[in-house]
């Protein structure tokens, strides 16, 4: 039976920076399921995480290449799942 | 519509002669170039940093919105990423229609769009050292205009 959703997790810019990577593999629970879930998991790691993480940052987040809310939830219509954090944008 | 994301300069003069076309009576385009100031900081080059992937997607939806709003005839999204010295071409959207209305606006939805969507973010390298751009509120505030 499966346990937990494997999930790629992206990381950009000034978040990419802070936290010391770009990407990385993870397993979560069943029961996160929400863009803010993820972003309180990533906080439960403590240190720099929860420095970037859990601060008023105004985090951008995208679900499978698309800007979404900390409330948008996974689906199970994939098993690809690809969330990445990043700060408002500044292209242009 | 021609999306790119590429290091590379463009050439503006051949982006915009490849939209002419026999119903086309009206171009109108934007360049976005790196300035030498910004906050009062004195800056060389700008990195430009972007997410392959979702930067494409997410130009496509807003090419797919424009020609949904306006009756254009084609048009061209080009933004460059990597190291931008300097008065170098950041960006070029363009957009062609038969009159000058849905260009003017059409070019100026897609830009002020790409500002608050696209996942692009620029570094400031400058003899101060290296620091983030930070999002502008009036950016945010510039797509209530379109709702």
């Amino acid at each position: 039976m499966n346990s937990g959703r494997t999930i790629k997790l992206r990381f950009f810019a000034g978040v990419r920076e802070q936290v010391g990577r770009e990407e990385e593999i993870v397993v979560l629970p069943l029961e996160i399921k929400t863009m803010g879930q993820v972003r309180n998991w990533l906080v439960g790691r403590g240190g720099v995480w929860a420095e970037t993480f859990g601060s008023d940052s105004p985090l951008r987040v995208a679900y499978q290449h698309e800007l979404c809310e900390l409330d948008t939830e996974i689906h199970d219509r994939t098993t690809e799942h690809e969330i990445a954090f990043f700060p408002p944008v500044t292209g242009g | 519509m021609k999306i790119s994301v590429q290091q590379d300069d463009f050439d503006v003069s051949a982006e915009l002669a490849a939209l002419r076309a026999a119903q086309v009576g009206a171009i109108v385009s934007f360049v976005g170039t790196v300035r030498d100031v910004c906050s009062d900081n004195k800056i060389e080059y700008l990195e430009l940093e972007h997410y392959p992937g979702m930067t494409e997607k997410s130009l496509e939806e807003i090419a797919r919105q424009a020609r949904q709003r306006w009756d254009i005839c084609d048009g061209v999204i080009i933004h460059r990423f990597g190291r931008l010295p300097v008065s170098a071409q950041i960006v070029l959207v363009a957009v062609a229609s038969q009159h000058r209305a849905s260009a003017f606006a059409a070019c100026e939805f897609m830009m002020d769009s790409l500002k608050v969507q696209a996942p692009f973010w620029k570094k400031e390298i400058g003899a101060d050292g290296a620091r983030w751009v930070a999002a502008r509120l009036a950016d945010l505030g510039v797509m209530r205009k379109w709702n």
